[in-house]
């Protein structure tokens, strides 16, 4: 029978999405393979979430609550994700394919001697055995994998599996557990911009290229981008003129995303970006060239000037927004 | 300062990659190979450290006699020293090079060990925080910023929507990010100096792969997209198509 341990980010007292999303991926396997989905949360302070794990289909919930744990150690985190699932007879270890996730799993797979398919997109069955797709060389190809461990740990790809509810009455376990000394420590987290969404996450981006002729005419790409509730990227050659932060870049050496929708404003669409960007549901590029490879790959394609077009389809969404 | 730089051989970024006909390794023919585009921001924080403090950087990689050329590739950048620790092209499963770059990377006394943050070609972001736990050495990933105190040492890494501040002690492992520094240009005198060097060969100590390869795919192809129109005038259009028909505003 399986064990699937799904293991929680909480920041600043609440789940991230991505938990969740894990979590309604491990339900489908539970469905699969048979077995229990349990959820692990630790922190300082975890009043009120036992439920949320629950909600989503969490049918055990083991809280780790300790003051030492206000801060976010990465090695800490894995030691103690690793003692737990040794205890709990864990068999799959999920977590986001976050900056937490991809940093805290592998130190745990280690610590595990068990394999990790990291930032997966698609779980599959062959007889029992599962199967992981991955992207890999950016997107270029993907490739799918079976792991052979005591224990199987995957990372899940943001935005890709569904958060959807199933609700049970979740059986709460409280742990009492020593917490290490960290051999490295956040002592601080800064955000980029007040309440900036990160590329990663974002449901629908805005992201503009060297069409867009310079920094100062970002904010018609803020603009839209706020109207949309977007967040805002950049393409390499954005990135690379110092125009954008590295942050936003989108593509082969920046960040893989999969919204629902991207839209490329004076973007010229390299295979590299195109790496970064084409798993996207829609896709929608502005360019006043025609030949512009990023229109083979857009959904729908408006040729002309961004100064333009970026006004106008702002103007178009505010005006609904404000009906 | 005695630091190391693993660094991996991939595909140049312009590859357009083709899957061999067994369905589970990409065409190796034609293709140009480069260092990971990330581990040359490790050599240059490598080299920065060693020409303020002294020291020298040792670039480390796993792989066949024909990977050489790439290790010479990263040691035009400046660096002093190179290992190859032998061993096949291709291995799937990250614990194995960990396990085999921790080995070697245990007999010497590095004070720091440093990677790019992933390879461009797997892109499995596993290997530093695996060597950390088989050294257990303070490590931190992604990182932008790095600020050495003596043996104290401040890493800014990027998260979501933000950084955060993390501090430590030497030795550590360290994957970096873009951002950190601006890798400089092969000089023609650092060419020349690197093929002076005589690299190391250490034979692997590898183990049995926990994670193979059951088949390579294209990403799904999406149908050709539609021009909605010219200019302004088809705002109003591309509007429609992204409500009523994409439904995704």
């Amino acid at each position: 029978m399986a064990n699937i341990l799904v293991i929680y980010e909480i920041r600043e007292n609440k789940i991230k999405k991505i938990s969740l999303e894990a979590t309604n991926a491990a339900v489908q396997l539970s469905r699969n393979l048979g077995g229990t989905v349990s959820a692990l949360l630790m922190g300082a302070q975890l009043d009120g979430l036992a439920a949320i794990a629950g909600e989503y289909g969490a049918q055990k919930v083991y809280l780790l609550q300790h003051q030492d744990l206000e801060k976010h150690s990465p090695d800490v985190y894995a030691r103690l994700i690793s003692e737990i699932a040794q205890e709990i007879s864990a068999t799959h270890i999920l977590m986001g394919a976050s900056a937490m996730g991809k940093d805290v799993l592998p130190r745990t797979a280690f610590r595990l001697n068990s394999p990790l398919a990291q930032d997966i997109v698609k779980f599959e069955m062959q007889n029992s055995k599962v199967l992981y797709t991955r992207p890999i060389i950016a997107g270029k190809l993907q490739a799918q994998l079976s792991l052979q461990g005591e224990y199987q740990l995957a990372t899940l790809r943001p935005n890709v599996f569904p958060a959807v509810k199933n609700p049970v009455q979740p059986e709460i376990i409280s742990l009492k557990k020593a917490v290490p000394f960290p051999k490295v420590q956040v002592q601080q987290i800064t955000a980029s911009e007040a309440g900036k969404l990160d590329v990663t996450e974002a449901e629908i981006i805005v992201s503009g290229g060297r069409g867009m002729q310079g920094p100062d005419n970002w904010n018609l790409i803020q603009n839209l981008a706020k109207a949309l509730g977007a967040a805002t990227g950049a393409s390499r050659a954005a990135v690379d003129a110092g125009w954008r932060e590295h942050g936003e870049q989108v593509g082969q050496t920046g960040k893989t995303v999969s919204p629902k929708l991207y839209i490329a404003c004076g973007i010229s669409g390299a295979i590299q970006h195109q790496a970064g960007m084409a798993s996207s549901k829609y896709i929608v590029a502005i360019n006043k060239d025609p030949e512009a490879p990023i229109f083979k790959l857009a959904d729908y394609g408006i040729v002309g000037d961004v100064f333009e077009i970026l006004p106008k389809l702002t103007e178009e969404i505010q005006k609904v927004k404000n009906q | 300062m005695n630091i190391a730089v693993c660094i991996k051989e991939v595909p140049d970024t312009e590859t357009r990659p083709k899957i061999h006909e067994n369905g589970k390794e990409i065409q190796k023919e034609g293709i140009k190979w480069i260092v990971s585009p990330y581990d040359e921001y490790a050599i240059e924080l490598g080299l920065q450290l060693t020409e303020k403090q002294g020291g020298e950087v040792t670039i480390i990689s796993l792989g066949p006699k024909e990977i050489e050329a790439t290790i010479r590739s990263a040691l035009a950048m400046g660096a002093h020293k190179a290992v190859r620790i032998d061993g096949p092209k291709v291995i799937n499963d990250p614990l194995v090079v960990a396990r085999g770059l921790a080995a070697v990377l245990k007999t010497r006394n590095f004070d720091l060990i440093l990677f790019g943050k992933q390879a461009i070609d797997d892109d499995n972001a596993q290997i530093p925080q695996m060597v950390a736990e088989a050294l257990e050495l303070p490590c931190v990933s992604v990182v932008v910023k790095l600020d050495l105190q003596d043996k104290s040492a401040v890493a800014e890494r990027e998260i979501e929507g933000g950084k955060e501040k993390l501090t430590f002690q030497l030795p550590a492992v360290i994957s970096c990010q873009k951002g950190l520094n601006e890798p400089r240009y092969r000089s023609l005198k650092g060419i020349m100096a690197a093929k002076k060097i005589v690299i190391e060969e250490i034979p692997g100590a590898l183990e049995p792969e926990k994670v193979a390869i059951e088949k390579l795919s294209y990403p799904p192809q999406k149908p050709p997209g539609r021009i909605v129109g010219k200019g302004a005038e088809a705002v109003p259009e591309l509007f429609k198509l992204l409500r009523e028909e994409a439904k995704v505003i």
